[in-house]
């Protein structure tokens, strides 16, 4: 209950110093704020990644080929291939895949009567590519198995397509041209919005016969191949079936590293992981630093504040305080003091964090996970505590007699 | 037994150097009820004698027994809480919490006997109307007279029905006409049956009580009845 009338206490010495307190407090909110900032973006990034990567399952793998790292001109590097025969042999051969959708991806120019528009990019696909990725048709179909094998010239589009063309309220069955090729809409994708860099609205799925007729030679030896595994268990071994394959296939020597890319949703998710983790403890080392300034402002304004209260903490004692009781009440303001400035930082580093991801397109909206919101208020705490104790024992220490008469 | 009983006390401060022998074998009685004042000049120890009183220190030497228990031998905390329930100081700067009205102002030795705050409030309200404030209870010291000040104060020293009042220079503080009000109002406590022990070096206001101690070097140099006992009263009411 003394607890409680010092919290009063100490509310109200607050209060009386207003502007000091609040610029005694500034280094913890900055610290606090700048670290929520942070957390809540990086965290927002992971949380939306996570999403997307459990949308497409723990049975998910992808395959790429390398990407080309010699930068000696005119010198051939190895010539890194990866094609839409691979990707069949691989379904063929390798136990354990369940599905195997290639794709290729390149840029052209839309037209549609007398509009035109650069869409994000083109995708080359099968029938397959909706159950492998984490996607599917709004209205009409997608592409079908009929349509590939007949090469029809047909296309499904994005949603933002649908308005930059102009087509209307009733897109399907209209006719674009893909650059010099005409085709027939027979599908609009669901809105998916932009995310992590990617206009999944702005993108044209056409078959992949055609793109290859589009892209060239070039682009269709670098196919994606995007499978899905029978089982999460099974992905392991359907990954070293997959590397020893292509290996064989691309007559790689066992010396020679691979010349392509295996990502398992595994892996993916623990790479970003890792990177977010990284710049998280970065940033909270910086952040350390400031919270340690902002404790030694606590613990000089606190010193101040005994002082001028040496008379008051005199009268304390004589009417029955004892040292405890004194020690109490100041560690209790010094801890108030950074539990407030804690919170503001919180609920600052918040709208710091809201308003960054907002500002930036594309970007997932800040999160502010339960752990970050403890770990303010128990920094802050334990700030105060540890600043606040020095000062609050040397309040508590006076001696009644010499309080008294202090001017 | 007397209420307090000082056997034999000495005070030595260590100054470096030098000792200082602020008390140098005092012995002292006094009766429940009684109203003394102790007097003397600068350096005679009195001001020594009213803080081991109201055991804001402890002697070097002797026996300090107040209602019954031996204080000298009590630590830090113990003596914080006979502070707290035994003695009700009176200052001459009044030390009144500042931005604090006067019922919190009052509450303070409540506060530390740890009771609850409905209790606090309902003892504070009346002893500031026992002391004539009870229309000022929300006022802070900012607001009040130097002798409001003052009962304030001693509102507050009442507050937990404390063994002796303890007033160190009451009114050196204050004007001459305010003077009399509060040692009127001592005059009202002790006939109520509070044993009153006054500090001053003033002789008039030492006339108020009904027994005169006199201090020099630190030891009594007499001990009488003042004129007040001699007028038909009995020293101790019973």
């Amino acid at each position: 209950m003394v607890f409680l009338e010092n919290f009063r206490i100490a509310i109200a010495a607050l209060r009386a110093n207003l502007m000091r307190s609040i610029l005694t407090t500034l280094g913890i909110i900055i610290g606090v704020a700048a670290v929520v900032g942070v957390v809540s973006i990086v965290q927002g990034l992971q949380y939306t990644i996570s999403s997307e990567l459990q949308g497409v399952g723990a049975t998910f793998i992808a395959v790429s080929p390398k990407v080309d790292r010699s930068n000696i001109p005119g010198v051939a590097a190895r010539q890194v291939k990866l094609t839409y025969e691979d990707g069949v042999a691989l379904e063929e051969k390798v136990p354990g895949i369940r599905l195997m959708a290639p794709a290729i991806i390149g840029r052209a120019t839309l037209k549609h009567r007398d509009r035109k528009h650069d869409p994000f990019l083109i995708l080359g696909a099968t029938d397959v590519y909706q159950d492998v990725a984490n996607q599917s048709v709004d209205r009409g179909r997608f592409l079908s198995k009929v349509d590939i094998d007949n090469h029809r010239k047909v296309v499904v589009i994005g949603p933002k397509i649908v308005d930059e063309l102009d087509l209307g309220s009733n897109p399907l069955g209209q006719e674009i041209y893909v650059d010099a090729y005409p085709a027939t809409v027979i599908g609009v994708m669901e809105k998916k919005g932009q995310n992590l860099g990617m206009d999944w609205d702005d993108i044209v799925y056409v078959p992949f016969s055609a793109a290859v007729s589009l892209f060239g030679r070039n682009v269709a030896d670098r196919v994606e191949l995007r499978l899905q595994a029978q089982s999460p268990e099974s992905v392991e071994q359907v990954k070293d079936g997959i590397a020893r394959l292509l290996r064989q296939r691309h007559k790689i020597p066992a010396s020679e590293p691979d010349d392509f890319e295996i990502q398992t949703q595994d892996e993916i998710l623990k790479s970003v992981n890792s990177i977010l983790g990284s710049v998280t403890a970065v940033v909270g080392g910086v952040v350390g630093i400031a919270l340690l300034v902002g404790g030694i402002g606590i613990m000089n304004i606190m010193l101040v504040s005994v002082t001028e209260r040496t008379r008051e903490i005199g009268v304390r004692k004589a009417v029955g305080a004892r040292r405890q009781d004194v020690l109490m009440q100041f560690l209790i303001e010094a801890v108030t003091l950074s539990l407030i400035g804690g919170g503001i930082g919180l609920a600052l580093g918040y709208g710091l964090g809201a308003l960054i991801s907002k500002m930036i397109p594309g970007f997932p909206p800040a999160h502010v996970p339960l752990w970050a919101v403890v770990l303010s208020f128990g920094f802050s705490a334990v700030v105060g505590i540890f600043f606040g104790i020095y000062p609050a024992a040397k309040a508590s220490r006076l001696d009644p007699i010499d309080a008294l008469r202090y001017e | 037994m007397a209420l307090i009983e000082l056997h034999g006390i000495r005070k030595v401060y260590d100054m470096g150097a030098e000792k200082v022998h602020a008390l140098n074998g005092v012995d002292l009685a006094v009766e429940k009820g009684e109203y003394i004042a102790i007097m003397g000049s600068s350096g005679s120890g009195k001001s020594t004698l009213m803080n081991l009183l109201g055991c804001l220190d402890t002697p070097s030497e002797g026996h300090y027994i107040l209602n019954g228990v031996a204080v000298e031998k009590l630590d830090d905390s113990e003596l914080a809480g006979i502070r707290n329930k035994e003695i009700g100081f009176v200052f001459q700067t009044f030390n009144l919490l500042a931005r604090t009205d006067a019922l919190h102002n009052v509450e303070l030795p409540l506060i530390y006997a740890g009771l609850s705050r409905t209790e606090r409030r309902d003892r504070a309200r009346r002893a500031l109307e026992r002391v004539g404030l009870g229309q000022r209870m929300h006022h802070q010291p900012n607001e009040l007279s130097g002798g409001q000040r003052q009962r304030v104060a001693i509102a507050r020293a009442l507050v937990n029905d404390p063994s002796i009042l303890l007033a160190d220079e009451p009114t050196g503080n204050l004007d001459s006409a305010t003077s009399e009000e509060i040692m009127h109002l001592f005059d009202e406590l002790h006939q109520a049956g509070n044993t009153v022990v006054l500090v001053t070096h003033e002789a008039d206001i030492a006339e108020h009580a009904w027994r005169r101690v006199t201090l020099r070097d630190g030891k009594v140099i007499s001990d009488q009845p003042t004129a007040r006992a001699g007028k038909g009263a009995v020293l101790a009411p019973a």
